[in-house]
Formats: C-alpha cells, structure tokens, sequence
C-alpha cells in the first residue's frame, strides 16, 4: 500500500493547475495507488553506489550567439491567443477578492 | 491509378523519376485511397487540402528540368505531434483544438524541402500517451488487419495510414515505443533512432529525454529514405548530435543482399522471453532468430537483469517531465480557455485544464507530479534515474558480446478496442521490449516477422544497436526482410484484409 489518499490527489490537483471533480479524485486515487505500489520497485535496485542518469547521450550545454533571431511577430505570437487586445494577451483578473 | 498506393516508397520515387507517373497522380491516388478507407480506419485527423497543388509545383519543377531529391513527389503523413503552419497541430488533445503552429517542426521543413507532399496529419493517443490510439481525443484508430483491433500506440495514425496503403510514408515519435509497437501490431516498419540523431524541433514535447523521431514505412528501404530526409544535426534542438550520419538507405539496399549475416553476433534477451509473452508471437520471434542463424549469424543468449526495472522506471520518468512539460498549457497564449465567471487566471487555468485534458494525460500530469514532489523525488524519480544507469550498463554489457540485440517488439499481437482501456498498468506492460532502448538512447527498429500462428495477426521483430549505429539496424533488417519475403512469396501487407470502404 502506498499513502495515496483522495487529500492527496486533491493537493496534487492544485499543483497541478487541474480543477479535478470529486468523481475523478476517487478514480485517480485507486488508480494512482496500484501504478505507485508497482512503479516503487525501482528503490530495490537503486543504491547508492548507482550514479543517476538524466540523459541517454551525455551532452554539453549549447550556447549561440546573443543576437536575435527566429522572433515571431507580435501577430503571430497572438494569433492562438484566446484572447488578446491585438498587443497582448488579455487575462482575467490576476488575484481573487481575498488576496 | 489505384495501384500506384501499393508501390513502395522507393519504387513510387522512380516512376516518378522517370516521368512515368506525376506527383499530381500519385497524391490524387492517395487522396481517393484516404477517401475510400479512411471513414473505418480513421487514421488522419486533417487530410491537407492543398496537397494536390503542391505536387503540381515538384511535377512543374520536375518538368523544367530540375534535379530533384529522391523521394520529391512522393506522398508524406505526418504525425499530429509535429507542427506545421498550414495545417492544424492537436497532438490528439482537445485542448490544443485548432492550432496553427506559426512554424514547421524541423523534420516537416526537411521533408518539405525535399519534395514530399504533406497529405495529412494523422492521429495519435493524446500527447502521446498511450499504446492504443484509444486515448486520442478525437476518436480512436483502427488496425487495418482487423478493425475490431488497436493499431498500437501512440503513433497508431501513422501506422495505420502505411498498413491501408492512405501513405506510403509516414512521420512518427517515439518517447516509449510509440512507432516501434504501433509498426509490430500493423505489418509495417518503424524506426526509433538514436536519442538526438533526428531534430525535435517543433515536436509537441512529452518526455524530454527520451522522445525521438522517426520514419513509419512498409519497407526497411522506405524507413531508410525518408531517414536521410529527416535526419541530422539542428541547431534549434539543444540535444541534437552533431554527428557525420551514413546513408541509411544505403546502409538497407547493402543489407538486402543478406551478407551481412555472415559472423553478425545477434544477442537474444533472457529476460524478455516466456512469461508475459504470447506464445505465438514468441513462435515467430524464434523463427526469425532461427533464419537470422541458418543465413549465417551466431545466435547468443545474453542476460539484461535490469530490463524488469525498465518499465517502473519509465513510468516514474516520463510523468515527471511531462508534467512539466505540459505545463505550458496555461489558457492564457494557445488552446483552449474555459470561461469561469469572476474567476482569477489560476480558476480559469485550472478549469481549461481539466477540461481540455483527458483521463490518461491527467493521470499522468497527477503521477509526474507526486513524483517530483518535496519527500517523494529521492525515492521515485531519483531511483527511476539510477535504473537509468543500469539499464545502459546492461546495453554495454550486452554490446561487448553481440553485434545487434532481438527482441520481440511488443508481447501480444493488436488487442481488441477497449479492452485494456480501464487498466492503465495492463496498457503500460505493452511497451516493456521498446522502453529499454528510449531510457538507454539506443536506436531500434520494428520489422515485420510474420503473422502469428493463433490469431493471424502481423507479429514485429525489433533489433537494437549501440548508439550511433543506425545503420546497422538498416542493414540487419533489410537482409531479414528479404529472406521473410521470399519466404512469404509476397509482402506481409498483401495477406491484409480488402478493406472495402463500406459503412460497417
């Protein structure tokens, strides 16, 4: 058994900026708790005298040079947009009432 | 025309070189092919209306003389992962309904470049999440060999607009085994190669260090060309190799002759064999392995302990960046925006978010997330890294011994619509032979080794080399293609079923 609970899964939820019903946090849970509970084996094999890899090729950071380039037009960079003032981005209100 | 969608890749490519046959008919042939079928098969999610005015241009270019890539003229499917600026790019989700990319991913603008003609783009779980297709947000795929049955996963769309002939080539990624399994359950064949060897670019990203793009073809050869179309280094991706590529088409015409064979050491995994396997498809796997042997290779039993991680390691991994990933889905610059009353950008994030997403990218966006969190990252992601290190130990271990590894591709053959939809662990065991090479960077390939014994459906071999050899994957599965079909007397494709076009 893993410590998943539906308080969990709730919080998890808000951190992941999704809005989950009550039916999906029930189904989540059971879920979530049969994926975590086979998914934990890998703390079997993993020691720590095992170094952890990130990438499969090891790579070196990649730089270029500092001049602009492959810029988007602001039309273009507001044409997905669901809403916008033809300038910007249009949002709702930053912060609720409380804040 | 209609017979001019059974020709391959390479073959399509000369007659259109020889002026015996025009792109205009060549891409009508497929439109009306894509007409006919597709109504049952639903492998593309937007047919591009402009496909015929594009081959028109190479068949002008073509006309005045110029001299032309190999494969300009021959018709592309891409899938929806990809972006492109004049058709939509969804990648299976709802929340990305309608989008136009303002520019082409990076292996659209090479396959433009070189004369392809984009058809369509077709379908794929959403996000790339899922083995089936049953997670698109726009309605499943279906197996052309049988249409009661998954065409794999994510990647089915491409898979299966090769197998029913809609496209002689296609694009695909592969994070997991999204273009290796969906070629094992459709006949055709499918190319993971090395982790950075292709530009992501303009690939709708699900899991960063392990996606990779690829060809989709009926032919080894065919995964070859459109492989030297799209391949090289990018500076637009970070993680692009810069690296002197041989020609893969090349590399499969040479390993048709089968001499290649002669002394190839092929190591065949312990660990992915027997249990968990389905009998037949094991049937055909050792099949081949014994033909691979009577054609002269040397057959080594090698052992990977760590491969049983692979899977829990994975599913630990990819959550992880892709919920970071999908981050970027806010409500706010692209997608979908649900309207909430009074409510601030976070209720209306929150809100498009749930709504926009499906079952499958929210378990995982939930699971990614408890797994990055304060307390858990040490004992689930940390430890999925360190399986990491010793799945690639058990890589180079294995390549000190064998030329090439085998492995059947998947475990099962294509699994009926629905029934592993309400078990997502039953789903994830699907890709356990393919995520060991996405997590190692190694490249793969998926071939098909005939059809199984119990049920009649198509059954995929998959090699695997060390990194940077590709090639080698070409050459060792074009000389196994060549002595199958001889075997056969024809392609696996043509024992397909006639799909009639008719309304089911």
């Amino acid at each position: 058994m893993s410590d998943i609970t539906p308080d969990l899964v709730r919080h998890l939820g808000v951190l992941a900026r999704i809005q989950l019903s009550d039916e999906e946090v029930t189904s989540l849970t059971g879920e979530l708790d049969a994926i975590v509970a086979s998914i934990a084996q890998v703390s079997e094999v993993a020691t720590s005298d095992v170094p952890a890899t990130s990438h499969p090729i090891p790579l070196e950071n990649v730089f270029r040079e500092d001049i602009p380039g492959d810029m988007l037009t602001t039309d273009e960079a507001l044409r997905n947009a669901p809403d916008s003032d033809g300038t910007r981005f249009r949002v709702t209100a930053i912060l609720g009432e409380e804040q | 025309m209609s017979d001019l969608t059974k020709l391959t890749a390479a073959e399509l490519a000369a007659s259109l070189a020889s002026g015996e046959v025009s792109s205009v008919e060549a891409t009508e042939a497929h439109l009306e092919r894509i007409r006919a079928v597709d109504g049952d098969v639903h492998a593309f999610l937007h047919v591009n209306d402009a496909a015929i005015d594009v081959a028109r241009g190479i068949d002008e270019r073509r006309g005045a003389g110029e001299q032309l890539p190999e494969l300009a003229g021959v018709p592309l499917a891409i899938k929806d992962v990809l972006v492109t600026t004049d058709m939509p790019s969804t990648s299976g989700s709802k929340i990305l309904e309608g989008y136009m990319s303002p520019y082409d991913a990076t292996v659209v603008r090479k396959a433009r470049e070189a004369g392809l003609v984009a058809l369509g783009k077709t379908n794929m779980d959403e996000f790339a999440m899922g083995s089936s297709t049953e997670h698109s947000a726009y309605g499943p795929t279906r197996n052309p060999w049988d249409l009661d049955r998954i065409p794999g996963g994510s990647g089915g769309g491409s898979a299966a607009a090769v197998a029913a002939f809609e496209a002689p080539l296609a694009l695909g990624s592969d994070t997991g085994g999204s273009i290796r399994q969906p070629a094992h359950v459709t006949g055709t064949v499918g190319v993971k190669p090395t982790y950075g060897a292709v530009s992501r670019y303009g690939s709708i990203a699900l899991a960063s260090s392990l996606d990779q793009i690829g060809p989709v073809a009926r032919t080894v050869l065919d995964a070859g060309l459109l492989h030297d179309v799209i391949g090289g280094h990018d500076p637009h991706d970070a993680t692009s190799l810069a690296h002197d590529w041989p020609s893969f088409a090349a590399a499969a015409r040479e390993g048709a002759t089968g001499e290649v064979l002669k002394g190839l050491r092929v190591g065949v995994v312990r660990e992915l064999t027997g249990t968990g396997f389905q009998a037949s498809v094991e049937e055909s796997f050792r099949a081949s392995v014994a033909l691979l042997e009577a054609h002269g290779a040397e057959v080594v039993e090698i052992s990977a302990p760590h491969f049983e991680y692979a899977t829990a390691a994975y599913y630990l991994i990819l959550p992880a960046e892709a919920s970071s990933n999908l981050a970027k889905f806010d409500s706010v610059r692209f997608g979908m925006r649900v309207e909430v009353p009074g409510g601030t950008v976070e209720d209306v994030m929150s809100a498009t978010r749930d709504a926009g997403f499906g079952p499958e990218v929210k378990r995982r966006i939930i699971l990614g997330t408890y797994a990055l969190s304060a307390g858990y990252y040490d004992a689930y992601y940390g430890s999925a890294q360190k399986v990491r290190t010793l799945i690639q130990r058990d890589f180079a271990d294995a390549f000190d011994k064998v030329d090439v590894i085998a492995t059947p591709s998947a475990p099962t053959t294509a699994f009926r619509l629905g029934e592993k939809l309400d078990d997502p662990l039953a789903m994830y065991a699907n890709d356990l032979a393919t995520i060991p090479a996405n997590l190692a960077g190694v490249p793969g390939i998926s071939v098909p080794s005939g059809l199984a014994s119990d049920d009649g459906l198509p059954v995929g071999i998959q090699f695997l080399a060390p990194a940077y050899e590709d090639a080698r994957l070409y050459r060792v599965s074009a000389a196994l293609e060549a002595l199958l079909v001889d075997e056969w007397g024809a392609p696996l494709l043509d024992r397909a079923p006639v799909l009639n076009g008719e309304a089911r």
